[in-house]
Order: C-alpha cells, then structure tokens, then sequence
C-alpha cells in the first residue's frame, strides 16, 4: 500500500489498514469456522445411527424415548438445534464418547500431542531433507540429480501411505529388527514416566529416564519418517520450482557476474528469497501430515486422533467420530490463516 | 466443406502430411491438426507414455477380467490357503481364503476404474456448475457460493470423507459420494477463474444480444471453454482420488467384503504381514502403479496442454 513508503514498513504500520485486514482475516476466519462447524452437524444430522436409541437402548418405552427426545432438543425446528449444537461445540462440549464413556473433549486433549508428536518429527524430516533436494535439484536442473528428485518426489505422490506403512513394519521391523514394533513404547515400559505434555519423547526427557527415551525414538523413528517422505515430495517440488524461479532472475546473474562464488549466490541471494514462500508451504504441509496421520497412525497402531476417530467410526460412535473431525478441520483452518499470515508478517511485498 | 477435405486427403501416408499441414482448409481440420501436434509432443515424453500404456493395460484388464484371471475371484480353497506367489497354478499366490490373488486383482481393477471414474465424472460436474454460477453471477451468489467452497477446502479430504462415509454407511456408492463431495472445490475455483476471464469478452455480449439467457450462455459458450483445464486437472487429480479411496477400503469403509478392492486387501493381508508379505504386499504394489501411472499421465499432459503451469 502506498502509504507505507518509508521503507520502514514494519515498525510504522499506520492503523486503519491494518486493523481492516486483521477484521477481514478475523472474519474470514469465523465464517470458515461456522461452516465448519455447521456440515459436521449436518453430517450428524444425516446419520443412520437414531441418538435417542443410543441412549435409552432399543427397548425402551415410549415415554423415555420421548424424554430423551425432547432433552436432545430434537423437536426443535432445525435451526434451533443447530444454535444448541454450536453452543456446545463453542463450550467445548461434544458429548460422551459411547466407546470410552468419557466426555470426547477429553479424549481428545489425551489422545491429540501422539499425533502432534509424530506429525512434527515427521515434518522436521520433510524440510530437513527435502529443502536441500529441492535447491540441489533447482541448480543441477535438467542432471541426473533433478531426475531422481523428481522420481522421489512422483513414488511420494503416488504411495498408498498404509501400505508404505505396512512395507516398512515388514521390513525394519519384522526382518531387520533395526526399530520398534507398533504402539509408542514397549508394553512394559508404559505408564512409567508421568504425562506432562503427553508428547513421549518430551515427558521421559523431562523424567530423565534415558531407557524410555530412546525407546520412544525407536518407535517413533519409522512411523514419522514415512509421514516425513510424504511432506519430503510435497516440499522438494515446490522449493525447487521456487528456486527455478529466482535463479532466473536478473539479480542472480548480476552477482554472478560480480565474481561472488557460486554458494554465496545460492545461499546467500537465491534462497533467502524464498524463504517466505518455504514456511507457508511447510505450514501447509505439516497440516496434511496431521491429516496423513490418520492411516498411519491405524498401521503402526498409535493412539493419536487418527486412531481415535476410526476407532469410534467402526463402533458408530459419532459424538468421538464429530467431536473429532471438528478438531481436525479447525487446526486445518488455523494452519491455513497461520501460513497466510507467516506471509503477510514476513513478505515486506505484501503489505 | 468437410466431406470435400476427407475425400482429397490422400489415404494411407498421406494422411500425416494432412494431419501436419500448415494451411488447413476447414475447422476440423486444423483442430485435427492441433490434436495431432499436441500428441506428437505428447509421444515424446516417455514418462508419460509409460503411465498411459499402464492405464490401457489396466482398462484392458478390467475389461477382460472373465477371460484373463486364471481362477474365480471369491472361490475359496481352504486346502490351498496363503501360499506364496510362485505355488502351483497360482502365481502371484493365494489369500487367507485360498482365493488366486492374481484373480482378485485382475477383479479389483473393474472396482478401481469404477470408484475413479465416477468421482472424475461427479467432482468437476458439481465444480463447473458452482464455479460457472458464481463466476457469471457474481455479486451476493458468488461471495457466497465461493465461501461455501472454500469451507469444503478447509476440511482434510480424508478425514471428511471418513466422517461422511460414517454418516451414510460403509459402501462403494457412499465412498464415492464422499470422495466427490470433498473433491469439487479445487474444480469449482479453476472454473469461476475462467469464467471470470471470459465473462465481458465480445463474443459472450454479442450473445447476449442475440437474446440469449444466462442459463444459453453459461452452458453453450462458458462450459466449453473451462473443459481443457478442468481435464488437466482431472488427471492430476485420478492419482489422488485412487488413494482416498483405497485408504477408505483399507479402513473397511469402501467396498465390502468378499469383493476385492484392492485396499481392503492390503487390510485383509495385514494380518499377516510378518508371515505371509505377499498378501498385503501385491494388491498394494498395483495401487501404487496405478496411481504412479495417473501422476505421469497428468504430468506430461499439463506439459502439451498448458505449457505455461508447467515446471519445466
């Protein structure tokens, strides 16, 4: 915008544009989530499963059916219901999960750092891994090099994630024996170290209890690896076409032809370009690892969100399978806003 | 004028000098001609071709499936159970059940190509009307068409077709219905942003004042011209619905038992995985090649189509 021409944008944001866009995105955000909000209740509604039924039990007499009934407000003309389902959701509240008999707000905080856990070290793998790919298959375009990044990148694409899951189970568990089976630890080291964060990894760093610790990595080390794979081909392709991109700009010659060496041209010019566009992608990324989480999560049989809502989904429990998508979408939709925002904060362009 | 062209053109070797032309006398002719570079182009990726040369093989399969597979897919022989591929008479093995895997596979590509061509036929249906609408529109419909679509994108496909699919039973149909309904937004976008391109060019006010109504003009001269890059989408997009869709079938919520999509029978073999590999293992590997071969398909056809997304 024209009014930011002291070049000093970032500390004298005048207001009034700012706090327009803020109430844009903040709106933009709220109606995405009210949407949300309102196709799970739809999906809710269009179940074969009768809510009364699942509470008083298929022989109850009519007037407790009816009670029942008329307590889960289903009388009520649709919309009416649906302000009482977005009250509860708003509150927190999705009912009680039929499996575990525990309210699903609960279950899921529990159930939510395991897939956190697995779906970060798998997105650090991704970028640790598939940022280098990208720049080294930009700058080597067209070498054998480009070729077997964008062959990595195309298996990625294309590998049914159970079955990589089962694959790897087969072979570095089953035949080499180089890391742990399914589950997060052994059997006989659960329930040692106090949750604290819920996150393994961390709350046996916090107790100190090296043996667990590494056990831990030993679970974790395949699962998040072949989730990482998936964020590695995602990741690779967009940093090597963004790269493309620069090292055809005109200011990369001329520090070329200015003598600087080729790493400082690289590294230094090309890539610190980039840079803004890397983090929305790898926001963007590390959501679809939650999402990827789901199969699997099911595979190595870790008990994250994925499991969770499969779980409850093969016993039609649907407050937990609800209560869960409803979670999912909306650390979706903040990871969106949160890489959109990544871009607006850190591009100067973009203001 | 057509028939003039066919009967000039010489037979036989001639037809790639008419096919090649540059002065072609009559439309069909020089869309003929334009299909005919864009193939040549096609033809020299050999990537692509590979994926193609898969997807006829598969649709040849699917086609023959009685004639080619050895055995009965859902005949069980519990004599003859989990034997490794390679056993008598049944060479890529049998299952838990004692059925051939080879059969059940050559049986699951019908399955596939079902699954995935209904969607492909669904999804960008339902985009190019919402996308047409609120793209033509505009104003209230559009903004509001437009958040609707970008609510269906701010849902994980997986997990809302899961919830869908929770919601309406296990089920090819459902699976398909729940795939369709969280694939449409990307094509309801990519259609609004065409026909936002095209909307105040001459020709559309030229129409207009011809007395054609927006019903006329959005269906005969806007849908048209959004096909070419819907279909590229399409393609990229096959590899990904045959995913979704096996990962519906591994959790059991896809096709049901005894038939067998290949999903649920990565399922069915994981059981077994650590004695018996090949059961989960082969019908894995053909998803896997089925979806690689969509992904370079669509890869060198965005490079013909559309040269200027591509990342060459």
């Amino acid at each position: 915008m024209a009014i930011n021409d002291t070049g000093k944008g970032r500390q004298m944001v005048p207001f009034p544009p700012v706090l327009i866009s803020i109430a844009k995105i903040v709106l933009t955000i709220l109606v995405t989530m009210l949407g949300l909000i309102f196709i799970t209740f739809i999906i809710g509604r269009i179940m074969p499963v009768d809510p009364v039924l699942s509470i008083v039990g298929e022989r109850a007499a009519k007037d407790v059916y009816d009670a029942a009934y008329i307590k889960l407000g289903l009388d009520k003309p649709l919309l009416v219901q649906f302000w009482y389902y977005l009250r509860d959701v708003l509150t927190g509240d999705f009912g009680k999960s039929l499996l575990t008999a525990r309210p699903v707000s609960e279950d899921i905080i529990r159930v939510f750092p395991a897939t956190l856990e697995l779906a970060t070290i798998g997105t650090i793998f991704g970028v640790v891994l598939g940022v280098p790919l990208g720049v080294v298959a930009a700058v080597r375009r067209g070498t054998w090099i480009d070729q077997v990044a964008r062959v990595v990148a195309l298996v990625g694409y294309s590998m049914p994630i159970f079955w990589l899951g089962l694959m790897g189970l087969l072979i570095f568990y089953g035949i080499l024996g180089w890391v742990g089976g399914p589950g997060r630890l052994d059997f006989f080291y659960d329930g040692i170290v106090p949750t604290r964060t819920g996150m393994i990894l961390i709350d046996s760093a916090i107790a100190g209890d090296m043996n667990i610790f590494w056990n831990a990595v030993s679970h974790i080390i395949l699962p998040a690896s072949l989730l990482g794979y998936y964020s590695l081909a995602y990741i690779s392709r967009m940093t090597r076409s963004f790269m493309l991109e620069q090292l055809s700009a005109e200011y990369v010659t001329t520090a070329r032809v200015k003598g600087m060496s080729e790493r400082q041209v690289i590294w230094g010019h090309a890539f610190k370009n980039i840079r803004v566009q890397l983090i929305t992608v790898i926001a963007l990324s590390y959501a679809g690892l939650l999402e990827g989480s789901v199969l699997t999560e099911i595979i190595f049989s870790w008990p994250g969100i994925g499991s969770y809502i499969t779980t409850a989904l093969l016993s039609a429990d649907m407050n937990a399978v609800i209560g869960g998508t409803v979670v999912v979408g909306l650390v979706f939709v903040l990871f969106n806003v949160l890489s959109d925002l990544l871009y607006q904060v850190f591009d100067p362009r973009a203001k | 004028m057509s028939q003039t062209d066919l009967a000039t053109a010489p037979q036989s070797n001639g037809w790639r000098a008419w096919l090649l032309s540059d002065t072609p006398t009559s439309r069909r002719h020089a869309k003929l001609a334009s299909l005919y570079q864009s193939w040549l182009q096609f033809r020299g990726n050999p990537m692509a071709m590979f994926g193609l040369m898969i997807l006829v093989g598969l649709v040849l399969m699917a086609a023959f499936a009685p004639l080619i597979s050895p055995y009965d897919p859902f005949v069980q022989e519990l004599g003859n159970r989990l034997q490794p591929p390679g056993a008598e008479g049944h060479i890529l093995g049998t299952d838990s059940l004692g059925r051939d895997l080879l059969s059940r596979i050559i049986y699951g590509a019908r399955i596939t190509l079902y699954i995935v061509t209904l969607v492909a036929i669904i999804a960008p249906l339902v985009g190019l009307l919402v996308g047409t609408v609120a793209g033509y529109t505009g104003g209230f419909i559009d903004v509001v068409l437009m958040r609707i679509t970008d609510i269906f994108l701010a849902f994980p496909r997986l997990v809302l077709a899961l919830a869908f699919v929770a919601a309406l039973g296990a089920g090819i149909e459902n699976a398909v219905l729940a795939i369709s309904l969280t694939a449409w937004p990307p094509y309801a976008r990519i259609a609004r942003a065409e026909t936002l391109t095209i909307r105040n060019s001459d020709y559309i006010h030229a129409v207009r004042l011809q007395g054609a109504g927006p019903m006329r003009i959005i269906t005969k001269h806007i849908w048209p011209l959004c096909i070419s890059s819907l279909i590229i989408r399409v393609t990229l997009d096959m590899a990904g619905i045959i995913l979704v869709a096996a990962g519906l079938g591994f959790l059991g919520l896809g096709a049901q038992p005894p038939s067998p999509e290949w999903g649920a029978m990565v399922s069915d073999g994981r059981k077994f995985i650590l004695d018996h590999w090949w059961v989960a293992t082969i019908p894995g590997l053909a998803i896997f090649i089925v979806s690689l071969a969509f992904n370079l398909l669509g890869d060198g056809l965005r490079d013909v189509l559309d040269p200027k997304e591509s990342g060459e």
